[in-house]
């Protein structure tokens, strides 16, 4: 069948099969590889999207179901002039990353909780992103990160 | 004023630009023009003789390109393994083979027995379902002890045992040890758990094999943390392709810990039936398929004792361990329990003679192979809990026990009873950083604050030392390693002055293309801009070992220095000639080489155009061109080391174990980019403290594996940590190699696990109930049971 959809601002166009998951035809149809799979029990939160305007992970929704949505993905949160984001930049800032695959579904995710919580505290951060998971960094730098990205002083966390 | 330039820097990471955008280019998203998709059909028994597949019907199936089975691999070479260990009696361990795809019988859940390949991945998936399998079920081997007995079924019946090696270190020390234990005035005993862990990169593994025809060139593109290794053990031991006809790349690479430095089935496979089908093959493994797939790490079951004299003075230490090794021999797999395990038992200590016994034993299990720390989480476990344990017992601080026996800054290089050589460390200092960072003063008034709500409250302090900058070659080789494990670097510099450097060492999160600059940076004194690190290609970079171990900078990045080395003098040397001056007058300084003593000089972008434009150039002297490579073998381990600091509160209801504080004091010698050795060390943290209180490995007793999803293996979420307090200041520089570097990626998941455990022991001890030991994962239903037991 075919599904129409806005992706980043653009409307976008494949053929799928009905069991096709949104992930794939992000990745596979329209190549935009930044939305990662990080696991097939929906639990890892790498594959983070926003569908009108809400986090999903497009690893449990059908391509057909968001026919005529609003998606956006990790490739999309840049500035319009292609700087890094608000959150972007408090990720690098923040030393948010190493590896890089969690971090398209950790972006989403924390712009996500922004916009619902423009000033989360450290709690409601963690509890937040308790679908993402990370194996590289311990969380401290991303909850720091997405901290810093609601304009929080970060600077004495952990502080000896 | 922290700097903002060179080593010592926190420079913010270059590559984070291209993952934070979507802009990365990990295995899984290469696709190449007309490729077909493998779906491996695995076993769904432990163990099993393998009757018959067929495949007739499937292969009708749409779709289907062919289907291989074991026979197909019947003329190829198994799966190698790279160190051979030798047992208490002089002889080689045992060594099985190891099929692509399974012969005759099958030996794991997971272990694949048939590979479809088809034009898609469903295609596959359909057709796998159309195999005609006849399996019949053997009785599974599991529990280790049991599989030692006689009488146990056979993982492999060629070798007439489940005992892969008996290994005894130091096998000479073993009456003085006996004696020592006999004649001590205290003996501390436990038994402990290692418990089995999947190491879990968010990446699941993905291989993508090509094959040209027009030339007769293979390239495998591989989630590996050391393409060159597996270029030579795929080329050299499986396929029989030589080296300059077989590319290996690994593109970035979504976390490796450990995981991924080993040779696998599918990646031979892939490569192969590219050529068998002509046309790319690539597989992407699912997260089910990678808990049933990946080497796991860990699963050590170990009795310790140590010997204390009547003044507390430690007087031996003798443990027996039985080390899992699965179903087959992973490509370092026995070394881990043995060179990566054995020679650690020393720990920070003194003690004068240590009998380390060891049995590997194979099992109806996943291999098991290295997950971050390899060995070195396992010797310090033991050592940490029964210093903690013999402390309760002897009613004597924890800490002052630990300092009393700890090896004095005057002692090194230090000289341990199990074979190594520790160079440097100070490892009072940084257990006084560690009693400042943890507040441990004002211990006593958080556990009172926590009783008063009805909780316990605990704190676990130890120490860890870890050998890493892995490894002297002629040293492994004498232990039973059958490869090198030195590093390389080229150095190009180009006419413009813009340098490449190409190394083995591998990038799968450690920030080398951020680090690696910054050590060049400032040895010639430029912009770190002007450098950009090539990793991951066998075709660029020279031949390397890759990144395990905690070894990139310590080896890698020495090779690299040595090869800047050499590109300083040929430059001192055009710079000499361009200002008609003497070579040894020549000073490199903030990008330029100036004449000493005078106001002479000229810029580094004035020397490296001269080297490839070379009209006024020593030509009689030197060649053109300015390009350098080295490789470093390092003259030692590198011995990293720290204390770490846990305190939890615990709630006696419901055996809920909260992380309230962690602080770890680390020694790594000098430090690059503090920025990213803090974040190795969080990073470390977290697994330790999942190791310790959620994640574990579960088999039943038919070889079931019971945690083979997110759903079921915990792993560590934000929830479950706090932010750490991590601190590098106490600095004693490694003597042997030219940055002063150890290596920061293992020492969080090496120091944190003892630590928890200590800290929940403190928690119900304090609460009047006495506990000696609870296995790990330390989870509610566990801590809850023994208050239970210890209460009736």
């Amino acid at each position: 069948m075919k599904v129409t959809m806005t992706v980043n601002g653009k409307s976008r166009s494949g053929e799928v099969e009905g069991r096709t998951l949104l992930v794939n035809f992000l990745r596979e149809t329209l190549n935009l590889t930044g939305t990662h799979v990080g696991c097939d029990t929906s639990q890892c939160g790498a594959c983070v999207v926003h569908v009108n305007g809400q986090a999903v992970k497009s690893c449990t929704m059908l391509a057909a179901e968001a026919d005529g949505a609003d998606v956006k993905t990790v490739e999309g949160m840049a500035n319009a002039d292609g700087s890094l984001s608000v959150i972007q930049q408090a990720f690098q800032d923040h030393h948010g990353l190493q590896c890089g695959f969690c971090t398209p579904g950790m972006v989403m995710s924390a712009a996500a909780l922004l916009k619902e919580n423009p000033k989360p505290t450290e709690a409601e951060v963690r509890h937040y992103l308790e679908g993402n998971i990370c194996r590289c960094t311990g969380y401290h730098n991303i909850v720091k990160a997405v901290m810093a990205a609601s304009g929080q002083d970060v600077s004495n966390i952990a502080a000896e | 004023m922290p700097k903002d330039h060179g080593i010592g820097a926190s420079i913010k990471r270059r590559e984070d630009v291209r993952f934070l955008t979507g802009a990365g280019n990990y295995t899984d998203d290469i696709n190449i023009r007309g490729q077909a998709y493998v779906y491996f059909l695995r076993s769904d028994v432990a163990h099993g003789k393998l009757n018959k597949v067929d495949t007739t019907a499937a292969s009708a199936m749409p779709g289907v390109v062919r289907i291989f089975t074991g026979a197909d691999f019947a003329g190829v070479g198994g799966l190698p393994c790279g160190w051979q260990v030798t047992d208490r009696h002089g002889q080689p361990m045992k060594e099985p083979g190891h099929p692509v795809l399974a012969q005759g019988k099958v030996r794991h859940v997971g272990d694949p027995i048939a590979a479809i390949v088809a034009d898609t991945l469903e295609q596959a998936r359909d057709a796998a379902e159309a195999i005609e399998l006849d399996i019949e079920e053997l009785p599974a081997v599991v529990d280790m002890k049991a599989a030692v007995k006689d009488g146990s079924a056979l993982v492999h019946d060629d070798i007439g045992s489940n005992l892969c090696y008996d290994w005894g270190f130091v096998e000479e020390n073993k009456a003085a040890v006996d004696e020592a234990i006999k004649n001590a005035a205290h003996v501390t005993t436990l038994e402990l758990v290692n418990n089995r862990l999947v190491a879990n990169p968010m990446e699941p593994r993905v291989c993508v094999g090509d094959y040209s025809r027009a030339t007769d060139d293979y390239t495998l593109y591989t989630t590996s943390q050391n393409p060159h290794v597996i270029r030579l053990l795929m080329g050299a031991f499986v396929l029989g392709i030589p080296e300059h006809k077989l590319r290996v790349v690994a593109p970035d690479v979504g976390g490796g810990f450990g995981t991924k430095i080993f040779h696998y089935a599918e990646e031979a496979f892939c490569t192969f039936a590219a050529k068998a089908c002509n046309r790319p093959v690539k597989w992407t493994a699912s997260r089910s398929e990678a808990f049933m797939s990946d080497a796991h790490g860990r699963d050590h079951v170990t009795k310790i004792e140590l010997a204390l004299d009547k003044d507390n003075n430690f007087t031996a230490i003798r443990t027996e361990t039985y080390a899992n090794m699965g179903a087959y021999l992973s490509t370092f797999a026995p070394s881990v329990p043995t060179w990566l395990h054995g020679t650690l038992m020393a720990g920070n200590y003194r003690t004068p003679v240590i009998y380390v016994n060891v049995k590997a034993v194979f099992t109806n299990t996943v291999p098991v192979d290295a997950y971050r720390g390899a060995g070195r989480p396992e010797a310090t476990f033991q050592i940490e809990r029964v210093i903690d344990q013999a402390a309760r017992e002897l009613g004597v601080d924890p800490i002052a026990l630990r300092r009393q026996n700890f090896i004095k800054p005057d002692q090194f290089p230090y000289q341990t009873p199990v074979a190594v050589a520790y160079d440097t460390g100070n490892y009072d200092a940084t257990m006084d950083r560690l009693i400042e960072m943890a507040d441990i003063a004002g211990f006593a008034k958080r556990r009172k604050a926590s009783e008063a709500k009805g909780k316990l409250r605990g704190l676990g302090v130890n120490c860890y030392i870890e050998a890493c900058g892995i490894a002297p070659s002629n040293l492994v080789g004498q232990l039973g390693a059958r490869a090198g494990l030195y590093e390389s670097a080229t150095v190009r510099v180009n006419a413009t002055g813009g340098i490449v450097v190409m190394t083995g060492s591998h990038s799968h999160g450690q920030g080398h293309e951020t680090a690696f600059p910054q050590v060049i940076a400032e040895m010639l004194g430029i912009d770190e801009s002007m450098v950009e690190v090539v990793h991951g290609d066998t075709s660029k970079a020279p031949m390397g070992m890759g990144t395990y171990g905690s070894r990139s900078l310590a080896v890698g990045g020495s090779a690299m220095v040595r090869a800047t080395e050499k590109i300083l003098r040929k430059a001192k040397k055009i710079a000499a000639h361009l200002m008609e001056a003497s070579e040894g007058d020549i000073e490199v300084k903030d990008g330029r080489f100036h004449v000493a003593g005078t106001d002479k000089s000229v810029a580094w972008g004035d020397v490296t155009l001269a080297a490839y434009v070379p009209h006024n150039y020593p030509l009689e002297d030197i060649e053109p061109g300015l390009e350098e490579t080295a490789f470093y073998d390092p003259s030692n381990f590198t011995y990293p080391a720290g204390a770490y600091a846990c305190e939890v509160e615990l709630d006696p209801e419901t055996g809920k174990v909260t992380i309230e504080r962690f602080a770890a004091a680390d020694d790594f010698g000098n430090v690059v980019n503090p920025m990213i050795v803090e974040g190795q060390v969080h990073g470390g943290i977290a697994q330790g403290v999942g190791q310790a209180l959620l994640e574990g490995a579960v088999y039943d007793a038919n070889g079931q594996l019971l945690t083979g999803s997110y759903m079921d293996y915990a792993m560590p979420r934000a929830t479950d940590v706090p932010f750490y307090q991590v601190d590098h200041s106490c600095a004693t520089p490694c003597t042997h190699n030219p940055l002063g570097v150890k290596g920061c990626g293992e020492a969080g998941a090496i120091g944190s696990p003892p630590a928890v455990v200590n800290a929940v022991l403190d928690a119900l001890n304090s609460g009047g109930i006495k506990v000696a030991h609870i296995d790990m994962p330390v989870s509610p239903s566990r801590v809850w049971s023994a208050i239970q037991k210890a209460k009736a």
